[in-house]
């Protein structure tokens, strides 16, 4: 009889960062008084635009509450990324390259309709709405680490369903080897894809991939939430990829399409920059990109500039339980 | 070109306004920056928006010394190269607080990481490279050294665009993909440099000429 699955993370939440604690940041501002600093600063918005920008916009995106269940398989003791960081630090070149245009620029996505198809090779192709991503399996929250490949981490909890569920139900053909993962290609609504400045000049629509094997492992997840609430736009409404043992840019955002191959299908960034970014992308501190060192990374909580956040990366990010999967290759080779 | 007809003059004490204005709004965004850092007020990652404030600042106030000496020329006035020297010392400074951040905040002083860092990554290594010409530019950027140093002063602080180009190199590098922000730094630089970089060129070929014409 195969025994359950059982992850290498198994601890108790009881550490999440309060809320507030982040919401009272621009009262420290106030309280500073410096003498025409906000005038002289307004001009360097650009990165620095957090502070000045964030009264509630009427416009912004609607997240609807979740109901899930919470298995303790899946908590973790490490301090919670606070859920406004999550939202406002993200990768998302469709919105643009910095790491704020994304709250930006998504707040307008339309995710309803929205249709997730599941074709290639299987039995039984699917198409679910938007309505399905939600109602179509039972939804539990799981706290992951998110290492990304720029040497930063956090620490996320997810609310979605296991990939491996919804492939099952597409009944992947024998002949399946690999699943492939588009994301939306919208210019109109995605200006990165509209101009190449903004989008940094990568090949829209974003693609990705995975072994079959790695998507059926009970880690791989697909989103549909965090902090209890649907995803906004600019973590990867209405649904997205989570392969917490592997760098973030694997874990594919707004996906309407995923398509079960024979060949390895092609990925993004390793598209654009083959020497720097590989197909497996698994999180190894052993093996560094060109331009950063893996062995360690910084991890955002809370905490300001004197708090010593580089902690040592771990082998696959620390689940270690996703070894199996690769142990005859070299993967300072198939990195 | 000219755009006025009388050279602008400022009085002393207008000057003495003006770079008091300038060292307070230097040294405020600084003091700022830091304390926000500090305070967790910056973002969702302060290292990272310490990282870019502190780069890109450096970068524009070095642009803006570039500005000087043509703006002079073409008011007419004096009174732009009052302020070179000032602001000039100021890349340097914003350039030092980008590098203490980096080895303070972002690598937090793992030394074998920093070490590691400096030797296998081609863009840190320019940004060194520009950091070393800056110092050289701040330390000799005195009356009585420069007066010491005569010629030698000028050709030592021409390595100002050498410290551009590699300044811009580091940026561009250390993105993950080519068509962003610096390219427009690229442009303005480019557009900025264009009259200097043909001077430079047309005297080298000059002097290349005569040196062949000779033998």
């Amino acid at each position: 009889m195969p025994t359950p699955f059982k992850p290498s993370v198994k601890l108790t939440d009881n550490d999440v960062t309060d809320k507030n604690v982040y919401l009272n940041r621009r009262q420290l501002l106030k309280s500073m008084g410096f003498i025409g600093a906000s005038s002289l600063l307004a001009k360097s918005a650009g990165a620095a635009g957090w502070f000045w920008e964030d009264e509630k916009k009427t416009d912004m995106f609607k997240t609807q509450p979740l109901s899930f269940s919470t298995p303790d398989a899946y908590q973790i003791s490490e301090t919670l990324t606070p859920q406004a960081k999550v939202t406002t630090y993200n990768n998302f070149y469709e919105f643009g390259t910095s790491k704020d245009a994304p709250a930006k620029n998504a707040q307008g996505l339309q995710t309803t309709p929205w249709t997730l198809k599941v074709d290639g090779l299987v039995e039984n192709p699917l198409e679910l709405d938007a309505d399905d991503l939600t109602a179509s399996f039972p939804l539990e929250e799981r706290i992951y680490r998110l290492r990304c490949v720029e040497a930063w981490s956090m620490v996320v909890p997810w609310i979605g369903f296991e990939l491996r569920a919804l492939l099952k139900k597409a009944a992947p053909l024998s002949s399946a080897k690999y699943v492939a993962f588009e994301t939306l290609y919208s210019p109109a609504q995605m200006p990165g894809q509209k101009s190449r400045f903004m989008g940094g000049g990568i090949d829209y629509p974003y693609v990705e991939g995975l072994r079959l094997d790695e998507a059926m492992h009970p880690l791989s997840m697909m989103a549909v939430g965090l902090y209890g609430e649907t995803l906004p736009p600019q973590n990867g409404a209405p649904i997205r990829l989570v392969v917490p043992w592997k760098y973030g840019f694997k874990s594919i955002k707004s996906i309407v399409r995923i398509r079960l191959t024979d060949k390895q299908p092609p990925t993004t960034w390793n598209r654009l920059a083959a020497n720097e970014y590989g197909f497996y992308a698994n999180v190894n501190p052993r093996v560094s990109h060109p331009r950063w060192s893996q062995s360690s990374e910084r991890r955002i909580t809370t905490g300001g500039l004197l708090s010593r956040n580089r902690i040592d990366t771990q082998m696959f990010n620390g689940y270690r339980e996703v070894a199996s999967m690769y142990k005859d290759m070299d993967l300072s080779r198939f990195y | 070109m000219r755009l006025l007809n009388q050279p602008v003059r400022f009085s002393s004490l207008t000057r003495l306004v003006l770079k008091a204005l300038i060292h307070l709004s230097a040294i405020g965004y600084l003091v700022f920056l830091f304390y926000s850092g500090v305070t967790d007020n910056l973002g969702p990652d302060p290292v990272d928006t310490l990282l870019n404030e502190t780069g890109i600042w450096a970068i524009h106030l070095l642009f803006i010394t570039l500005l000087l000496s043509p703006l002079a020329k073409h008011l007419p006035s004096p009174e732009p190269m009052h302020f070179r020297r000032m602001i000039g010392v100021y890349v340097f400074v914003y350039a030092c607080s980008h590098l203490a951040t980096y080895v303070l905040f972002e690598l937090q002083l793992d030394m074998a990481l920093i070490a590691s860092e400096i030797i296998s990554r081609p863009y840190i290594i320019v940004g060194m490279l520009a950091f070393v010409l800056l110092f050289l530019l701040t330390a000799t950027s005195f009356m009585r050294v420069r007066r010491r140093m005569g010629k030698r002063w000028q050709q030592l602080h021409n390595s100002i665009y050498v410290i551009t180009g590699l300044t811009l190199l580091h940026f561009s590098w250390s993105q993950k993909t080519f068509w962003q922000e610096p390219v427009f730094y690229w442009l303005f630089a480019v557009l900025l440099l264009q009259g200097r970089i043909r001077g430079i060129v047309l005297q080298a070929y000059t002097r290349w000429r005569r040196r062949r014409v000779k033998t």
